[in-house]
């Protein structure tokens, strides 16, 4: 079995297809931007993108991502090692404190802002509402999507 | 470099490489498991292991009979059993923990430890326990009433006798869980020395290191916390974290062999504690011009199975039990009591939220019935210069700022004008309502506890600068505040600072990040190193710049005397040169605070922070649906290190002061918690918060050394009642209960 994540392949054994991609993913490929925070599809701090759509990967097998492009927050950053223009809105807009849900809020937002660049405060709201976070009130991670969203526009 | 919004963890949050807890692995690493019973209140006769042990993968199972050192442990009463003894005490209690080559495995064997018990009657209602004959939660404390507090002042009985109105009202506010994101992790690695190092997200590294040291008999010397970052935790990071962190080193130490112990969130809302629920009966004596004379009250808290902090999260409602107002005749009985329940401790707000509910309620019915605007009858009330709280103390030695945040709130608000909005349909089926909260908060611990903090400037020979203070990283950006307040100070150059990973090892026990005292106390002993590293430096500069002392100053990242400068790392490599370390411990001791029990008379905190809250809604009149349009909230911030955090403590407080107002309650039935995850727990989402106005009143309060005083509790107080009073004047509906949820059917006249 291979699985596609942040353009690189991995062989995976078989053996592995019955485990849920967040264990996987954490424990045997240390990839652990992605959080196991309810492990039910409840909160999106596991949440990364599956060719472009965002999954919440506490309830995917790995056997059902074989094939997808697979894109964790690991695969977030400029292929010059810089902040990707999303990361650094989160930075500049006080959007981060804990950090926790952060992966999950930046991944999401990606996906959202691929499809709509050009978001009302309203829209945002709703593309981050599977997306728990306890500490900021999400004032500042919307400001950030908003900022970010130019980028977008013009990319 | 954006200093307005700067965080030294920012770019290692961001890219999802910074490690929490659950992220960390040592080689031959075992994983451990709680097991729970399913009693509430029983007789244990026997926990067999055996079978559990046989199990596949299994290396050792705990129980309180392995436990070297002492079982029973606490900030205050040593009731908390870490592994349980002859008796279950809530549902919460772990009877055993299964150490595993995989968690997996762990939680198969799990499955096989028994545990025979008989069932006892569980005691679950806080104020039958308090009657005397009530059957003990635990015999050895003699009755359930785990502490009493006081307020005595004046006579309110001969004071009711004159008013002219008396009201008299019961509230009751729920239970509710932390839900911090990251569950409790902990990771414990037995190092050839002896030591056994923790790793784990926490907010009191050094009662964690006691909490360990003392189950496993060993000195606090043999227990490094280390700091790793934390996943959040509003209070909620202390004495369960500590109890797993407890549990997880002694696996450690009895295995020879690294351990986590990873819970899962139905384990963590299961035996964390939780905000207390509040029964409070309150009566307010008033005289027809709207003044308060008197009031009484009696403050019921369920503090659950074990002590936990209960004492001291009552002892804040008790000295904040009339808001920021002043009242001549007070007479107050608060209560924490053993039941059943789950533990109940510290949490963001620290029995104020409980208590700013009832107060901010009764000012809005007192002022309706005396038929003065409550803005005109808070004003004739509230605390200013100079005023005596209830408790006696001279409000003489900050800036007492309550009517300046009103005046901004009602500005920023256009509280007027909306107010006039109220009760009409601003869109189909949708009411109009808003409304308005404010209170004051004693800053840091107050009398409740001992008050100090350290911090170290290691300045190094390249003028590079390492900084570690005793406050811990929560989330809330209180490294990157000790950084820019360093900075600030020393006058130097941000980018020359880095904060050091934090080690219970190197930096002095400097007490618990809760109280919103980060950014006081970690602040003020920065800025007192500072002070003694300033010393240091001067003397060497003035001999070199051979200049009197006085003259000396650092700013611009250089070191300047009347007629010489030279940039901070010359004179730093000049100082090595003469054997001479920049190197500076600095101590913030928080001023004196007194308190006596039997009057509730006192300074009670060394300095206050004044607030103000105000929401704006809509009520569907069909569904009972309540909607936040906006929410303004001005406070007293001190002087702000970073702004763009600050505002961050902010928006994150009225968002969990959402939660508490409409959205969240643990749920339990029979002592059993039924939302044990986020999809019964609810907690505010993105759609459910409105924009939010955020406005720092910065009075650079003169008892704290950076000037900065504690905002992340004031911010998550005065939502539940500014809330419940825009409710109010949208549907003239009054809630005494929280969560506030309206009930269409039964309240359908109202809304009509």
């Amino acid at each position: 079995m291979k699985l596609i994540i942040n353009k690189k392949e991995y062989n995976v054994p078989d053996s592995y297809g019955e485990k849920r991609l967040t264990d996987y993913i954490r424990d045997e490929l240390d990839l652990t931007g992605a959080k196991n925070a309810c492990q039910m599809n409840a909160c999106g701090a596991c949440a990364v993108l599956l060719n472009n759509e965002v999954i919440k990967i506490c309830h995917v097998l790995v056997k059902d991502a074989e094939g997808k492009e697979i894109l964790t927050i690991e695969g977030m950053e400029n292929p010059d090692g810089t902040l990707h223009q999303l990361q650094q809105a989160f930075v500049d807009a006080g959007a981060i404190q804990c950090g926790f849900c952060t992966p999950g809020m930046v991944l999401t937002a990606h996906a959202f802002l691929m499809k709509n660049p050009k978001p009302t405060r309203e829209q945002i709201r709703k593309a981050l509402q599977g997306n728990l976070c306890r500490c900021t009130g999400y004032q500042q991670i919307i400001d950030a999507v908003e900022m970010a969203s130019e980028y977008y526009r013009k990319n | 470099m954006n200093k307005i919004s700067w965080r030294n963890d920012a770019y290692a949050k961001v890219t999802g490489k910074v490690k929490f807890a659950d992220d960390i692995k040592f080689p031959q690493m075992l994983h451990a498991i709680p097991v729970y019973s399913d009693f509430v209140h029983a007789k244990i006769k026997n926990i067999d292991t055996s079978a559990a042990e046989k199990s596949e993968g299994v290396v050792r199972v705990i129980t309180v009979k392995d436990v070297p050192g002492v079982n029973r442990w606490g900030q205050i009463i040593k009731d908390f059993r870490i592994f349980a003894e002859d008796k279950i005490f809530y549902n919460g209690d772990v009877v055993a923990i299964v150490v595993a080559e995989t968690k997996a495995l762990a939680m198969q064997a799990s499955e096989l430890v028994k545990v025979d018990a008989e069932v006892l009657p569980s005691i679950l209602d806080p104020e039958e326990a308090m009657k005397p004959g009530s059957l003990l939660v635990h015999e050895e404390h003699g009755t359930n009433i785990i502490n009493q507090h006081k307020v005595r002042r004046g006579n309110p009985k001969k004071a009711f006798e004159k008013c002219d109105l008396i009201l008299e009202k019961e509230f009751s506010t729920q239970t509710i869980e932390h839900a911090y994101m990251e569950p409790e992790v902990a990771v414990c690695n037995p190092r050839p020395d002896g030591v056994i190092e923790v790793y784990a997200g926490m907010q009191h590294p050094f009662s964690t290191r006691r909490f360990t040291a003392a189950l496993l008999g060993v000195p606090l010397a043999d227990i490094e916390i280390v700091g790793v970052p934390v996943g959040g935790g509003f209070g909620g990071k202390d004495d369960t974290i500590a109890i797993v962190c407890a549990r997880t080193a002694l696996a450690a130490k009895l295995t020879g062999r690294p351990v986590k112990m990873s819970y899962t969130r139905e384990w963590s809302i299961r035996e964390s504690y939780k905000r207390h629920p509040y029964k409070v009966y309150y009566k307010m004596g008033l005289t027809k011009d709207g003044i308060i004379k008197a009031v009484e009250t009696k403050i019921i808290a369920d503090g659950g199975a074990y002590c936990s902090v209960t004492p001291w999260v009552t002892w804040r409602s008790t000295v904040q039990c009339c808001g920021p107002y002043v009242v001549e005749n007070v007479h107050c009985d608060t209560y924490g009591v053993y039941t059943n329940n789950v533990v109940t401790g510290a949490m963001r707000g620290f029995g104020s939220p409980q208590m700013n509910f009832v107060i901010e309620s009764m000012i809005e019915i007192a002022s309706e019935k005396l038929r003065i605007p409550s803005i005109e009858f808070r004003k004739k009330n509230m605390v200013r210069q100079d005023s005596i709280t209830i408790t006696g103390q001279k409000l003489d030695n900050h800036k007492v700022a309550m009517e300046d945040v009103l005046d901004v709130m009602l500005k920023e608000s256009d509280y007027f004008e909306k107010y006039k909005k109220c009760k009409t349909e601003i869109k189909e089926d949708e009411v109009y309502g808003i409304g308005l909260a404010m209170s004051y908060r004693g800053m840091s611990l107050g009398a409740e506890g001992v008050d100090f903090c350290a911090a170290i400037i290691n300045v190094q020979a390249d003028g590079s600068i390492l900084l570690e203070t005793g406050i811990h990283e929560n989330g809330q950006g209180s490294e990157s505040a000790m950084c820019l307040i360093l900075a600030r100070e020393l006058g130097v150059k941000l980018e020359r600072i880095r904060y050091r990973k934090p080690s219970t090892s190197n930096i002095p026990d400097s007490g618990t990040t809760v109280a919103s005292r980060g950014t006081v106390m970690g602040g003020g002993a920065t800025v007192n190193a500072v002070k003694e590293l300033k010393k240091i430096i001067f003397e060497y500069a003035s001999s070199k710049f051979e200049c009197p002392i006085d003259e000396l100053e650092i700013r611009d990242d250089k070191v300047f005397s009347k007629n010489k400068t030279a940039p901070f790392e010359e004179i730093i490599k000049g100082m090595y040169g003469e054997r001479i370390y920049p190197y500076a411990f600095g101590v913030f001791k928080a001023p004196k605070v007194t308190w006596d029990e039997e009057t509730g008379q006192g300074v009670a905190y060394f300095s206050f922070t004044y607030g103000c809250q105000v929401v704006e809604l809509t009520v569907n009149k069909k569904t009972g649906k309540v909607k936040l349009l906006n929410a303004y909230a001005a406070h007293d911030t001190g002087k702000v290190a970073n702004e763009s955090m600050t505002l961050g403590q902010f928006y994150g407080g009225m968002a969990m002061g959402t939660g508490y107002a409409l959205h969240e309650e643990v749920k339990s039935t029979d002592g059993k918690i039924k939302t044990l995850n986020f999809n019964s727990y609810r907690i505010p989402r993105a759609t459910d918060m409105p924009e939010m106005k955020a406005v720092l009143v910065q009075n650079p309060d003169p008892n704290s050394p950076s000037g900065a005083k504690g905002i992340g509790e004031p911010t998550n107080e005065l939502m539940a009642p500014a809330i419940a009073n825009a409710i109010y004047n949208a549907t003239g509906k009054r809630f005494y209960k929280l969560p506030m949820k309206i009930d269409v059917k039964k309240e359908l006249e109202v809304l009509q």
